[in-house]
């Protein structure tokens, strides 16, 4: 017990009431993005991730296995209307294995995005009871689909075998900074959404068509090799661009390694984020008031 | 002396916009459509919602409320609905922003606005009591602390376990308030959340509360129930149509508040506009109140009354029950009514229009102003609209059913008479 008191002084050590009130006044213009309260309410965070990963397949016949299904489902489709139309589209690789690779991250973003875009609005009732800071709840939506990642990961593992491809193990590292930059970008457009749908709900409907044109827009059912040079540097600004290059490059050790265009990937997504974070901040103060 | 104070209120106030709710989901459109011919001054809307709300009717929740809480106060805040008491909560608990003034707050602040928020159905007691305490903004080893102090509170050790979905709906509010019960913050912000459960919870919830108060932690308490406020809090502000009317004792407030609504008190109230939770699935309409053969006025002690609300159903309704409450000033719950006890399911479709009358027969109430509340549940939601005051209305004397020279305070009038006899006589009688 008394350890535990020890542990409880400690963490309540940053207490910026103690001597100084916490002043509640109306806020205009453009405020900071205050992430030091994100962190100190970091158990709540790794409470609501924990619930929404539990919560997510209760009440599913399959369960976690949709993780792997989604994913797969998709590649069979691919497999079947893609592969016979461009024969060559898949850089020498196996094409189930070539989609699949991409399909891991593509599902960890679309998902995460999804989630976080419709978070708010899903969790009104504890925006209207309590506060906390509001960023929690679009980042507890998209940290809850690392599970999947890893699920889904199983079969490409199981894949790899099959094809008999090794990725050089060298490589292997930059596969976390990917999937960051995955989280990145499907957190930032999630923050953005979350905020949006809140005053207006058409959003809801806009997501299903953003992710299925985003999807077409990125190197999934084929290679990034059959986009003309004029366009790359366009096409480089989709942080997914990067991200599907990075993971096809790691594990099958196709196309280019990181460069230029990853750094730009990255770039954007961070873009995406810290505005979308700005923007967020600024009209949370409504959002218990309309949500 | 600054050290003392707990909360410092300074001219707050909040302005809301008149069904912001509804029409801003048309707004994307507007937005759209203003793209098209003014694209700057659509972005700046969309970047900046809260500017310039030009024609829309603006009304002020708050208005230039100051006041101060000392370290170690229990504050009642009351006032009838709509006054801006949930509003202030609101401000307090950082839920929302003002629109205007300051609020200087020391200390760590736990906010109670409902019990259970957050809560799961698909989660287990256990898991929830985690969830819900770090919502509530408790640490993880606090909760480990006193989780078996929790569920020993909220009686449900051996359901633990157990998917809260399948409990009973006492089960639920007991863990729910159990875990809220085990905040410890120095500054606690309280609402209505006595007004769920049976009786004996109540007491339960009210003892718990009466112990946080003697511990020295800073309250404040918003209620419609007089007697919790006049028990629990010491002094008290209250609130008319978002104006702070007075501070003072919990004993002045009340009698200020109790004057207020006598001067309320009408045989009819349209509800249609009653601040309620947004987008229930019916709502009540209006609420009328008639007395003896139907005639409309107060009803004197001893005669009929009827209460007539009108209910407008939005999505269908499967099992519900329709209740009228009414209090007395006090806060003492003296008639129940509701279609569950004349053992009728009240089921509704979509569109709905219906008005349902409740007879009470011979109401032996003493001359004196009582509140009505109304409320439609449903077993498995709870409720679906809940007005704690839709109506207060007055019982006047009766000369059948004398008063004597003093107004005394029981609620229950019924005929008596007076008999004597002398000692000895009254053995022989009882022998």
């Amino acid at each position: 017990m008394a350890v535990i008191d020890k542990i409880d002084q400690m963490n309540q050590g940053y207490n910026p009431y103690q001597t100084q009130p916490l002043v509640i006044e109306s806020k205009t213009g453009w405020v900071s993005l205050r992430l030091r309260e994100v962190w100190e309410y970091r158990e709540l965070l790794f409470f609501l991730t924990w619930r929404d990963i539990k919560v997510r397949y209760k009440q599913t016949l399959l369960g976690a296995a949709w993780a792997i299904l989604q994913p797969l489902m998709t590649v069979i489709i691919f497999t079947l209307f893609f592969s016979r139309l461009s024969g060559t589209a898949s850089d020498g690789v196996p094409y189930p294995l070539f989609t699949y690779v991409a399909l891991v991250p593509w599902f960890f973003f679309a998902n995460g995005l999804a989630h976080a875009a419709t978070s708010l609005v899903e969790n009104a009732n504890l925006v209207k009871k309590i506060y906390f800071p509001r960023l929690i709840v679009p980042l507890s939506g998209v940290l809850a689909g690392l599970p999947d990642v890893l699920l889904s990961s199983l079969l490409l593992v199981g894949m790899m075998l099959m094809y008999q491809v090794v990725p050089p193990l060298s490589s292997l590292v930059w596969l976390p900074l990917f999937l960051l930059v995955a989280l990145i970008t499907a957190l930032g457009v999630g923050i953005w959404l979350a905020a949006l749908n809140v005053n207006y709900r058409d959003i809801r409907y806009v997501i299903p068509f953003l992710i299925q044109l985003w999807m077409f827009a990125s190197p999934i059912p084929y290679s990034s090799s059959i986009v003309s040079d004029a366009w790359r540097s366009v096409y480089g600004l989709n942080p997914m661009v990067g991200v599907v290059e990075g993971f096809r490059w790691t594990l099958l050790g196709v196309g280019q390694p990181p460069g230029i265009m990853t750094l730009i990937s990255a770039g954007v997504a961070l873009v995406i984020l810290v505005t979308g974070i700005a923007y967020f901040r600024r009209v949370e103060k409504t959002f218990a008031d309309v949500v | 002396m600054s050290q003392s104070v707990a909360v410092r209120v300074s001219h707050l106030g909040k302005q809301y916009r008149l069904g912001a709710t509804q029409a801003s989901y048309n707004t994307f459109r507007d937005a759209i459509i203003q793209t098209a011919t003014l694209p700057v001054r659509a972005l700046g809307r969309v970047l900046r919602p809260s500017s310039a709300p030009s024609q829309r009717t603006l009304f002020w929740a708050l208005q230039d409320v100051s006041f101060q809480v000392q370290q170690g106060e229990a504050i009642g805040i009351i006032g009838s609905n709509g006054a801006g008491k949930s509003t202030l909560l609101k401000i307090l608990s950082r839920i929302t922003d003002p629109s205007a003034g300051r609020v200087e707050v020391y200390g760590r602040v736990g906010s109670l606005l409902e019990v259970g928020t957050g809560f799961h159905p698909e989660l287990t007691g256990r898991e929830n009591v985690y969830l819900n305490g770090a919502i509530l903004g408790m640490r993880r080893s606090e909760i480990a602390r006193k989780f078996d102090e929790i569920v020993a509170f909220a009686e449900v050790e051996k359901f633990i376990d157990t998917a809260v979905k399948h409990y009973s709906s006492g089960m639920y509010l007991r863990l729910a308030f159990a875990v809220a019960a085990h905040l410890e913050p120095e500054i606690l912000v309280v609402d209505e959340v006595l007004a769920v459960g049976d009786s004996h919870f109540q007491k339960k919830c009210m003892n718990k509360m009466s112990d946080v108060a003697h511990e020295g932690r800073t309250i404040l308490f918003v209620s419609h129930n007089m007697q919790a406020i006049t028990s629990l809090c010491s002094s008290a502000i209250v609130l008319n149509a978002g104006q702070l009317v007075f501070q003072g004792t919990a004993q002045e407030a009340v009698a200020l508040y109790l004057q207020q609504s006598q001067d309320a008190s009408q045989l009819y109230t349209d509800l249609r506009t009653a601040r309620r939770k947004s987008n229930p699935k019916a709502i009540f309409e209006s609420i009328q109140i008639t007395s003896g053969q139907g005639e409309s006025r107060f009803p004197k002690t001893g005669e009929d009354v009827q209460i007539a609300v009108q209910i407008r159903c939005f999505e269908p309704i499967r099992d519900a029950s329709v209740c009228v409450v009414i209090w007395d000033s006090a806060g003492g719950r003296v008639i129940d009514a509701n279609t569950r006890m004349a053992g009728q399911d009240v089921t509704l479709s979509q569109g709905d229009v219906g008005i349902w009358t409740f007879c009470l027969r011979d109401v032996l109430l003493r001359p004196a102003f009582y509140r009505i509340e109304a409320y439609i549940g449903d077993v498995y939601l709870g409720g679906i609209d809940y007005l704690p005051n839709a109506l207060t209305f007055e019982v006047q004397m009766n000369p059948e059913y004398p008063m004597g020279t003093v107004d005394y305070p029981g609620s229950y009038r019924c005929q008596f008479e007076v008999q004597y006899y002398p000692a000895e006589q009254a053995v022989e009688r009882s022998v």
